[in-house]
């Protein structure tokens, strides 16, 4: 009874769509609503997955990218209403389920190997 | 009204509408029925007496049965005092739902604590312990606990190993993050103590000027 309720309401919080399926070493672009004032705008966020956590509540999933020499990580929800979308624009071939490794590289060493 | 029983039904996160996640606590609010009106004539103070969970009337004993009875109430498993106004035109017999906290901002709730069982300083006091290393002989223990001749005694109330835990503890202002009368429930922010499935006291916070209150 009393785990029924919890449930229920773990319910009310899950999507009605799950997000498109990544896997660690996709490079995907994430769509995030963003509240400035009182208007709403979609910012894309894309990098490369570097893990992917499961878990209670959906889990949830970090993204890397390099801009302009800065390295950004950012961590999603799977269930945060906030990410609307979330594209997949190539796939690699990674051995590891995380990525932490390129934390430590730059430039060439950086890459992953691609995947068709 | 002031506040109500309840029970812990466990904890959980939902997301704000920053898209932030928030821990919070689900709690069971009542519904709660009167079962006596105390009044200041009668009884020298102003109060309800709260009924909740059922119980079944073969597990009641007659005393108890017999005060139910006058409420025209079923025999409930919990019983508490909650303060109200003289004013307040509450009787025995009416029904309070988690309705009486809808825009209140904060609330106390209190519980029973997990019981530990028998535990040293460390844990049940916070005791730093001893050397782990470098020789060290009181790695857990509480060391020196007085002084000499004088006062050749331990002080009252000093902190040793005992039983911890399973104490009533009021955890004060926890922010409350929806309230749902038509399924009882109520979600703060935050832990509660206790179990899940304990029972709970919830009443509007004391220290936080809530606005409808």
């Amino acid at each position: 009874m009393i785990q029924k309720i919890i449930s229920q309401i773990d319910r009310e919080q899950t999507r009605k769509e799950p997000l498109a399926p990544i896997a660690v070493g996709d490079t995907v672009k994430v769509h995030v609503t963003i509240r400035e004032g009182d208007k709403e705008r979609v910012q894309p966020f894309s990098g490369t997955v570097i893990a992917i956590r499961r878990g209670v509540g959906g889990g949830s999933f970090v993204v890397r990218r390099v801009s302009h020499g800065v390295a950004v990580e950012k961590i999603f929800p799977f269930q945060c209403p906030h990410v609307t979308k979330v594209e997949v624009e190539s796939k690699a071939r990674v051995r590891r389920a995380k990525l932490y490794f390129l934390r430590g590289r730059s430039g060439k060493q950086a890459r992953l190997s691609r995947k068709e | 009204m002031e506040g109500l029983l309840g029970r812990k039904m466990g904890m959980t996160r939902i997301f704000t509408e920053k898209g932030e996640q928030l821990p919070v606590t689900v709690l069971e609010a009542g519904p709660c029925v009167v079962v006596q009106r105390k009044r200041r004539e009668t009884d020298g103070y102003e109060a309800v007496q709260l009924g909740f969970a059922e119980r079944k009337a073969s597990r009641t004993n007659r005393p108890l049965g017999g005060h139910y009875k006058k409420a025209g109430v079923t025999p409930k498993g919990v019983l508490r005092e909650f303060p109200v106004e003289a004013g307040e035109a509450v009787q025995a017999g009416d029904t309070v739902t988690a309705a009486i906290f809808e825009g209140i901002s904060h609330v106390d709730v209190q519980a029973v604590t997990k019981g530990k069982g028998f535990q040293g300083v460390v844990k049940r006091h916070g005791f730093a312990g001893g050397p782990i290393t470098h020789g060290g002989h009181s790695k857990r223990r509480p060391g020196s606990i007085g002084c000499r001749t004088w006062p050749a005694r331990v002080h009252k109330n000093k902190r040793m190993p005992g039983h911890a835990g399973h104490v009533r503890v009021t955890q004060q202002n926890l922010q409350v993050v929806a309230v749902r009368p038509a399924e009882n429930l109520l979600l703060v922010k935050g832990a509660v103590p206790g179990p899940v499935g304990g029972v709970v006291a919830i009443r509007k916070a004391l220290k936080k000027a809530n606005k409808s209150s």
